[in-house]
């Protein structure tokens, strides 16, 4: 599904892109952010729907050292970069994947905004190579 | 075989109304913004009925009703309450089969499950807490010869539960019977994937509660949960889902100090010590059952046993028995009552599935059975089915630390105790876990070292009432299925008494 309007997640200077968004993905944080602001990305884990992404006004999840900031993802036409987070205990066993953020019809539960849209942010995961392995975290 | 009609065909157990408003106060109210989604069974896709979509202003609602009714409710005695309870075991098992039925169309899963394992769970469940009830005793200490302290339970009052969609009756009973039978009021949210078979069963009940004791409020997380998680009109939050959730609603829960409990969970163990093997009997049968339950409810349970570690000695034909049970698992119609294995809830936890077969292989893992998206024609083509799945890797691979809640398990091999032991706690989660051993000492000492809150010792998948059920580590806070979730719905009132003229002599 990633399509060749990616949007790349935009990491600390000298660390890899972790995460990306596809094109189906982007249209979706556009329509989120106008009727709700600006967004974050928070990455679940657990059970139900636990392994999703949750997406959240940028705030509504209160982050702190038990996170890691995986990227600032920059949307065309959304003024302000979405941040992806992870808890650190998480990111300990995904830190050698890239992440794809996608959308795929369906009733994700959750407290997450596209929810009621019909349709749920879904992770799809790539192996990162060799190079990109190692320098993030 | 034989098939249950579908729910609004000829012939049919039970119907579902063409649409659901919200449950308040004992009546139906429809919602204040006069909204509603479509509610798809997984077992065609296609939508049988429709729900109101919930916001802040029917959470008051429902808020409203429940304070209204919470006080005299609580103020029943344990006898009329735990009365109500067996009231309402008894009208649902006078009507098991329809119960059965109406969540396996809303949910999926095959009816023989239902019929056998969810609704009879169910029935028991509110009986335990009737019992629990009338047995429980409050406390005194004597602190002096002239000083008592008297231990009460009181209500907490309402409080707000959000329900999952695995197992929709089920889990709301696990929830509502100990609340109730504590004497509290309740606002309780479905899940969005599954929003009315709980209506069902309130038609079911409804006569035997006081209006306001329960309130069912239908609609998204963002829209209705969030409301009701972050209202400082209740007195406590439950929750069962996932980590980021669980985070969410304690933020809120902390914002009006609130106590919440919450089930979030795991990636369970199941541990097979050579000796399993040592004899081809019943046990090595019941051993490679319990290996085969990862595919119970479509793996739609927060203790699916979905990491099997196998120990080296007898790994390969323990793995290839295995693989066999496996393949002889019974895909199909849900409503089939020879179905072992139905549909998935949704598309998207469908599509969650595939992502993770995916990712699994490309990290290595091998595919010995399964893999892949089960295509089963007719009217199940639009349904949401994935084959049972068998992948072989290692504890590092994501498939071994994410709960992937599909007919899913990941297979690795151990050498001794200490290296089953390291590997089954290699894990954020402690929900459930299994070992298997003919050895007893092995079995209790793996049970005691496995960091999770319920071990299944030469058993699994069994969830009977008056069995402490919870998680250790990121799987969740407080222990249901047992009278100590009484506890986590009660208050404690001491009464510190004193029985002497005499002053103390300060001034």
């Amino acid at each position: 599904m990633a399509s060749s309007e990616q949007a790349a997640g935009r990491p600390a200077a000298g660390t890899p892109e972790r995460v990306a968004v596809t094109g189906a993905a982007a249209e979706l944080i556009r329509r989120l952010t106008d009727q709700h602001g600006p967004l974050m990305f928070h990455q679940s884990g657990g059970c139900c729907d636990g392994s999703a992404p949750m997406c959240y006004q940028r705030g509504e999840l209160r982050t702190g050292d038990s996170d890691v900031l995986l990227g600032e993802l920059a949307v065309e036409g959304v003024a302000e970069t979405v941040p992806f987070w992870m808890s650190a205990s998480q990111f300990g066993y995904w830190s050698h994947t890239h992440l794809t953020v996608d959308v795929v019809p369906g009733r994700g539960s959750g407290f997450s905004l596209e929810a009621p849209e019909g349709v749920r942010f879904l992770i799809r995961s790539r192996l990162m190579d060799g190079g990109e392995v190692g320098t993030g975290g | 075989m034989s098939r249950y009609a579908a729910p609004g065909s000829d012939g049919a157990v039970m119907n579902y109304k063409s649409r659901y408003d919200h449950w308040i106060g004992g009546a139906y109210v429809p919602p204040k913004r006069g909204g509603y989604f479509e509610n798809p069974t997984p077992v065609t896709g296609e939508t049988f009925t429709e729900v109101a979509r919930g916001t802040a202003d029917d959470v008051e609602a429902a808020l409203d009703a429940a304070h209204a009714a919470a006080g005299d409710w609580g103020r029943r005695s344990a006898a009329e309450r735990a009365g109500v309870l067996n009231q309402i075991a008894q009208r649902m098992e006078d009507h098991l089969e329809e119960l059965a039925v109406a969540e396996s169309w809303e949910n999926g899963k095959p009816v023989r499950e239902t019929l056998a394992a969810d609704m009879p769970l169910a029935v028991d469940h509110f009986r335990y807490f009737a019992g629990a009830l009338r047995a429980q005793e409050g406390s005194l200490s004597e602190i002096d010869e002239d000083t008592v302290a008297y231990h009460f339970h009181e209500p907490l009052g309402v409080v707000g539960q959000i329900i999952p969609w695995n197992f929709p009756i089920l889990m709301a009973t696990w929830k509502l019977a100990p609340a109730l039978a504590a004497g509290n009021a309740v606002v309780l949210k479905p899940a969005e994937q599954t929003p009315v078979s709980i209506h069902y069963w309130m038609s079911l009940v409804a006569d035997l509660l006081p209006p306001g004791v329960v309130n069912i409020v239908n609609g998204f997380g963002a829209e209705a949960g969030k409301p009701l998680a972050s209202s400082p009109r209740v007195a406590k939050i439950a929750f069962t889902g996932e980590t980021t959730t669980g985070r969410l609603i304690m933020q809120y829960a902390s914002e009006n100090l609130k106590p919440v409990t919450l089930e979030l969970g795991g990636k369970s163990p199941n541990v097979f010590f050579d000796d399993v093997s040592s004899a081809d009997d019943d046990f090595l049968d019941k051993a490679l059952e319990g290996f085969t339950m990862f595919a119970l409810n479509q793996g739609e349970v927060c203790t699916c046993p979905s990491r099997a570690l196998i120990q080296q000695g007898h790994y390969r034909d323990f793995l290839d028995a295995g693989i066999a049970r496996t393949e002889k698992i019974v895909q199909g119609h849900p409503l089939d009552t020879d179905t072992m294995v139905g549909a998935q809830a949704s598309n998207d936890q469908l599509e969650k599935i595939l992502s993770y077969l995916d990712i699994g292989k490309q990290e290595g893992a091998k595919v010995l059975t399964g893999g892949e998206r089960a295509e089963l024609g007719g009217e199940l083509a639009g349904g949401y089915y994935v084959k049972p799945t068998i992948l072989e890797g290692g504890n590092h691979m994501r498939v071994f630390q994410e709960e992937i809640f599909g007919p899913v398990v990941s297979v690795a091999k151990f050498s001794d105790f200490d290296d089953a032991m390291s590997i089954a706690n290699d894990t954020l989660y402690g929900l459930g876990a299994g070992v298997w051993s003919r050895d007893g000492n092995t079995a209790y000492r793996a049970g005691r070292a496995i960091q999770a809150g319920r071990v299944w010792t030469n058993c699994y998948h069994a969830y009977p009432a008056h069995a402490a059920f919870g998680g250790y580590k990121q799987s969740g806070i407080g222990r249901e299925n047992h009278r100590m979730m009484l506890d986590h719905y009660q208050q404690t009132k001491n009464l510190l008494v004193s029985y002497t003229p005499k002053k103390l002599g300060f001034f």
